[in-house]
């Protein structure tokens, strides 16, 4: 093996050793966990392999397994997470692919600054502007101030603190997660496409339909698992706009771990929640190499 | 016969740019019209313009008699083929072909056959499953091409369609042109700004400068007798030497100090226009003269003639394309220069 090959070998194992290290090794550490049962001690486990006498003792521990399949709150947590997450990209896809487009479509001279005013709200700790929310939403916030003012209702709206709230406070937080990808996609775009598609009798939503977003697939893909995949899992959001009737499964992930101490279950969720959101990004995979061919 | 296309005072502005300027055109049923110009002329805009992807600032298009100034592109009689090609990448060759006539709904065995009809005719038939990036440049021009022919057009407009194609299969795609055009009887409108391209293929041909259309007619009237300087200069680069009248189809031309017959009276001092190909060289001064001598100062070998560059005695540089000339001039030597009597063409502007 010459120098040059060791040297692109290590360079290629980097990667692998900092997936192993940070992700590999922390999720068979939390899958161990599950496996073992709540204790007493810190951290509050007793671990599910143990050293008696010179011997290896198991001692697997499948409570929490039994509870998750039992306890229709942790299910009711998960379809919670998933249809929140769900509806968050729907909204995310038709707010931001207009707004996607009509940037790539922006004189190019303007295209930066639009980006840049996208990428601007990340300049702000994400748990300011989730508060900034608080202060429009609640009862005498911003929105309802201006709406009253208006005369447009008489009563102020009760928002903070239900799944509406939620859901803005979410479809704020996700947006540029899609609109960034799906920009980057339509900007590569050959609008002649789009001529040559109204040259041959479509009006512009057929193209559109078409043309547009079957090209912009990939992008769409993207920007829709970069918002659906941590939306999933969010816990700041729900916990401080929405209210405890519909708690997320973060929610309910915190209250094992925080609340009861209970880190089997906490890290049984944590497992369980890593396999519902593998689900997409293989599908994710699929679709770039469908992506790839065309 | 009415004109199938009528340009009426068609005016383009792009801010300060003026890409057409007052363009007043008629083309007939059945012609391949060639729109011939340099870059930035204005040919590509008038394409456009007919296309129905510009909106004109001011002036008409008239289709067969139809005013389709306000008609976007989907409602207009007209198909064209890009420069680019603008194939759809994630269809297949047969789905490209194929987007028009599912654009109009047409039964899938009518459009099949459609498809399968026109693919014969640019000679696509095998490659009706591949993808455009799957492609030659040849084989997407192809494509375009009965993308655009498959609806039946009734024009059919085409924007340097031979541009990204190499030399050679550039002069089989323009006979297979002008087959298409003759077998389909479908008016071409083309934009080009390879003269020899529009006068090999073209019925007629409008030059065009600065969004203005100089001149049209048949590639012959337009070659043999260009009606200003800009053609005569465009087109084959003709020699325009100074000319002032001194008698009924008489000039005399003093930076060659000579007198000659030319095509036309001069009302006054004006041009003519000496093509490089219709002058003589020789050695000694042929009969019928006063003719003028200069001295050669390059020769360039094209093949099929050699390219002479001469000074001529009142300083003026002319330029001669001869093949086999007696005594073989070289740079540095002295030759008369000699035409004959309906080469000189007279130019009032």
């Amino acid at each position: 093996m010459s120098a040059a090959t060791a040297r692109r070998r290590g360079v290629l194992a980097l990667p692998w050793i900092w997936l192993g290290l940070f992700v590999a090794a922390p999720f068979v550490i939390v899958l161990a966990i599950s496996l073992s049962s709540a204790g007493y001690g810190s951290p509050p486990i007793d671990f599910f392999i143990g050293w008696q006498n010179g011997h290896p003792t198991f001692n697997i521990n499948l409570d929490s397994f039994e509870l998750l399949a039992s306890d229709q709150l942790y299910i009711r947590g998960f379809l919670n997470s998933i249809a929140i997450a769900g509806l968050t990209t729907l909204l995310c896809l038709l707010v931001g692919y207009p707004m996607a487009y009509v940037m790539a479509r922006a004189p190019a001279r303007l295209q930066p600054l639009l980006v840049m005013l996208v990428i601007l709200p990340f300049w702000t700790s994400s748990l300011i502007r989730v508060y900034a929310w608080i202060g429009i939403l609640k009862e005498n916030g911003l929105l309802n101030g201006l709406l009253l003012h208006l005369g447009l209702i008489s009563q102020p709206l009760v928002i903070l603190n239900t799944p509406i709230a939620v859901q803005i406070g979410m479809v704020y937080a996700y947006l540029p997660f899609l609109v960034l990808p799906l920009y980057a996609t339509l900007q590569k775009l050959d609008w002649t496409l789009l001529e040559a598609a109204a040259d041959l009798g479509a009006k512009p939503w057929s193209a559109f339909f078409r043309v547009t977003l079957p090209l912009s697939w990939p992008g769409t893909l993207a920007g829709a698992l970069l918002v659906f995949v941590p939306a999933s899992g969010e816990y700041l959001i729900p916990e401080l706009l929405g209210s405890s009737t519909l708690p997320m499964i973060s929610t309910v992930l915190w209250t094992e771990f925080f609340g009861n101490r209970d880190w089997p279950m906490a890290s049984l969720i944590a497992v369980m929640l890593l396999l519902v959101l593998a689900i997409p990004l293989l599908f994710l995979r699929g679709g770039q190499a469908t992506a790839g061919r065309v | 016969m009415a004109p199938l296309i009528r340009l009426e005072g068609l005016t383009k502005r792009f801010g300060e740019t003026v890409a057409a300027d007052d363009v007043t055109l008629d083309i007939l049923e059945g012609e391949l019209f060639g729109l011939l110009g340099a870059s930035g002329s204005g040919k590509t805009t008038l394409l456009r313009l007919l296309g129905g992807f510009e909106t004109p600032t001011a002036g008409r298009v008239l289709i067969d008699g139809v005013d389709v100034t306000a008609l976007p592109p989907y409602e207009r009689p007209t198909n064209m083929v890009f420069q680019s090609y603008a194939l759809f990448p994630h269809m297949t060759v047969a789905a490209n072909i194929a987007f028009g006539l599912k654009q109009a709904r047409m039964p899938k065995p009518e459009a099949d056959a459609r498809v399968e009809e026109v693919m014969e005719l640019v000679k696509l038939t095998e490659l009706g499953k591949r993808k455009p990036s799957e492609l030659s440049g040849g084989q997407r021009q192809r494509v375009a091409l009965a993308r655009a022919l498959v609806l039946r057009p009734k024009v059919l407009l085409l924007d340097e369609p031979l541009s990204a194609l190499d030399k050679k299969l550039r002069e089989h795609t323009q006979f297979e042109l002008m087959r298409l055009q003759r077998e389909l009887g479908i008016t071409f409108v083309i934009v080009t700004h390879d003269q020899d391209e529009a006068m090999a293929m073209c019925s007629r041909i409008a030059v065009m400068d600065m969004g203005k259309v100089i001149e049209t007619g048949t590639p012959r009237a337009i070659y043999e007798r260009p009606q200003c300087r800009f053609v005569a200069d465009f087109i084959g680069g003709a020699n325009i030497i100074d000319a002032e009248p001194v008698g009924p189809s008489r000039v005399r031309l003093p930076a060659l100090g000579v007198e000659c017959a030319v095509t036309d009276s001069l009302p006054a001092k004006g041009w003519v226009a000496l093509r490089p190909e219709r002058i003589s060289l020789s050695h000694e001064a042929p009969a019928g003269g006063p003719w003028p001598a200069g001295q050669v100062e390059a020769v360039a070998f094209h093949g099929d003639f050699q390219l002479y560059r001469v000074r001529m005695d009142g300083g003026v540089e002319l330029r001669v394309a001869a093949s086999n000339v007696p005594g073989d001039p070289k740079p540095g030597e002295r030759a008369f220069l000699s035409w004959p009597a309906d080469a000189p063409v007279a130019l009032s502007r």
